[in-house]
């Protein structure tokens, strides 16, 4: 039989604000445990919360950046349940009128084409703490720094018919929060985090199958392992003549499996109603508007002018533009060094690579847009060739220091002087009799024996488009 | 309203019931769902839903921090406290 899989994506980005949604406590990361929970956040009796304006102008731009309705009037309700990690018994968040109704983004599938993926709703809520379950003698301990925080939930709808797309689809609204700047989009730190609801259906059958929801997916590796992992096992119980239960599975790293976590019995029962401690949320055109305006050119748009500007492949201007980071390094080495499609190979091989292969990213690179774009600017006027570049490049990353030092003290500079050269040629030519015959006989890929013979004499430092001139004119005298 | 939907509710809540209690509860549970049923027959087709009975509002605060650190001051009166932790009767996922 053959299976579709259909994919939903509730992804978790919190906002990143000063101070939590509904009181004055910080959101800080790593602070010493519940050093940053206070009466509002710890649900002590007799506290009202008061609503964050940042966290409902952050909401917005979300909205406006997916092209969403925003909902002029959204009001907040009580999800009631008990788990230490929210000592209210209830997350305040919104049900019926959210702040962002629906919108789209458009993600690109591996054939290049382009797919609209709907966004059914964003809504605002507030984060729970953290519960340790290690070391505590048999007791859980809670932190509640985190609880509070605010968060949009934005939940998409089941439009996903891959894992590829799910992940394409995440990655698109990471890159989207983070260029807007309303999250940080720290994956490692839970800013940014998916569930993902999944089913399979036979193949052209309309009505979908039943969903379970994967829980607790913190990377861009973990979304496409999991659902994969999940699409195996909905497919073995039916094959196997069972069925699937709706519920909520939780996703094992270690393990690579996903496994129950809350079974169809004590389905839960949120009993929402509207929290009769915050009114309803107005906003007018007029302040959507103004938030609109605040927009920065956006992942897809900015992509489209690097493909322009800057003459790059689609798949370039993909990768340069999945971060704002990237982006704007890319956008200053092609600037400052005057040569777009050397900077783009060297920002998306050589830096890249390197940045993956030691495990940092674009904000921490040891060599900056402008050490780079000096050093591909010494390649562009020959001073040196590309091989010598990756030399300096390696001491620029290890050492520091700007190109023109670097090819000054280590006496990197690419021999220009005609005439020096042309001793050089002249003498591989006279020392190497048989090779020249050969060559004028029609062996002509000899040609790469004498260019090496001066790359080795020189230690690189020969222009090989000269050499080759110079070669090509001296063996055919 | 039966006693088996009396349990689920002080489930819900995490209330402790008395057996005994619960046939009283039944019966003023169900006056006011019948209550309840007979504000349903009121003809509201005109009437804009209120998510408040205050037509009002909400007041939004500046993103500012306030709130300095009180930790101390608040495990005072927690039962169990470990390494800045609050500790809870273990959770099982």
């Amino acid at each position: 039989m053959q299976w579709e899989v259909v994919i939903g994506l509730e992804i978790h980005a919190q906002l990143a604000t000063k101070s939590k949604i509904f009181s004055g406590s910080s959101t800080a990361f790593g602070a010493e445990p519940n050093t940053q929970a206070n009466a509002v956040d710890l649900g002590l009796p007799g506290v009202l919360p008061v609503m964050n304006k940042q966290a409902l102008n952050m909401a917005i731009k979300f909205g406006t950046a997916i092209n969403a309705e925003i909902g002029k009037t959204s009001v907040f309700d009580r999800k009631n349940y008990f788990y230490p990690d929210l000592p209210k018994g209830y997350q305040t968040t919104q049900l019926a009128l959210p702040i962002v109704g629906r919108g789209s983004v458009d993600i690109e599938l591996e054939d290049g084409t382009t797919k609209t993926i709907g966004v059914t709703r964003a809504h605002l809520e507030e984060d729970a703490g953290k519960s340790l379950h290690e070391d505590f003698h048999g007791s859980t301990g809670v932190d509640l720094n985190r609880a509070g925080t605010p968060l949009i939930e934005i939940v998409s709808e089941p439009d996903m018919r891959s894992t590829k797309e799910a992940v394409a689809y995440m990655r698109k609204i990471h890159s989207i929060v983070t260029y807007i700047g309303i999250c940080d989009g720290n994956m490692q730190e839970g800013s940014f985090r998916c569930d993902a609801n999944v089913s399979v259906r036979p193949k052209g059958q309309q009505e979908f199958g039943t969903r379970a929801e994967l829980k607790n997916i913190n990377s861009f590796r973990f979304v496409e392992r999991a659902i994969d992992i999940e699409i195996e096992r909905q497919i073995d119980v039916i094959e196997g003549g069972g069925e699937v239960a709706q519920e909520t599975r939780l996703y094992d790293s270690n393990k690579n499996e996903t496994r129950s976590m809350r079974s169809k019995e004590n389905a839960m029962d949120y009993r929402y109603f509207p929290d009769p401690d915050l009114l309803p949320i107005v906003v007018t055109d007029d302040e959507v508007e103004a938030i609109r305006k605040t927009l920065p050119e956006l992942p897809d748009a900015k992509k489209v002018r690097f493909i322009e500007e800057f003459k790059l492949g689609s798949d370039d201007a993909g990768i340069l533009t999945a971060s704002l980071e990237l982006a704007d390094y890319f956008e200053t080495v092609s600037t400052e060094s005057g040569d777009s499609k050397l900077a783009a190979n060297w920002v998306i091989s050589e830096l890249t690579g390197r940045l993956n292969r030691e495990n940092l990213d674009i904000k921490t690179s040891p060599v900056s847009a402008k050490q780079l774009a000096g050093l591909l600017a010494r390649i562009k006027d020959n001073t040196i060739s590309g091989k010598i570049a990756k030399e300096v490049f390696d001491t620029m990353w290890s050492e520091g220091g700007d190109a023109d030092s670097i090819i000054e003290s280590k006496g990197l500079k690419q021999i220009t002087d005609m005439g020096a050269l042309e001793a050089m040629v002249d003498k591989v030519i006279a020392d190497n009799p048989n090779q020249v015959e050969q060559f004028k006989a029609g062996k002509e890929k000899l040609m790469g024996f004498f260019v090496g013979q001066i790359m080795k004499q020189t230690q690189g430092k020969a222009n090989p488009g000269q050499i080759n001139q110079l070669l090509k004119k001296k063996l055919s005298e | 309203m039966e006693k088996k939907d009396i349990e689920q509710i002080a489930n819900l809540a995490r209330l402790g019931i008395n057996e005994k209690d619960i046939p009283e509860y039944v019966t003023n549970l169900t006056n006011i769902l019948a209550l309840v049923e007979e504000m349903n027959t009121v003809n509201t087709d005109d009437v804009t839903p209120m998510a408040h009975p205050t037509d009002a509002v909400q007041r939004l605060r500046e993103d500012v921090v306030t709130e300095t650190n009180q930790r101390e001051h608040f495990q005072k009166i927690a039962p169990q406290v470990e390494d800045g932790l609050y500790l809870v009767p273990q959770v099982i996922e």
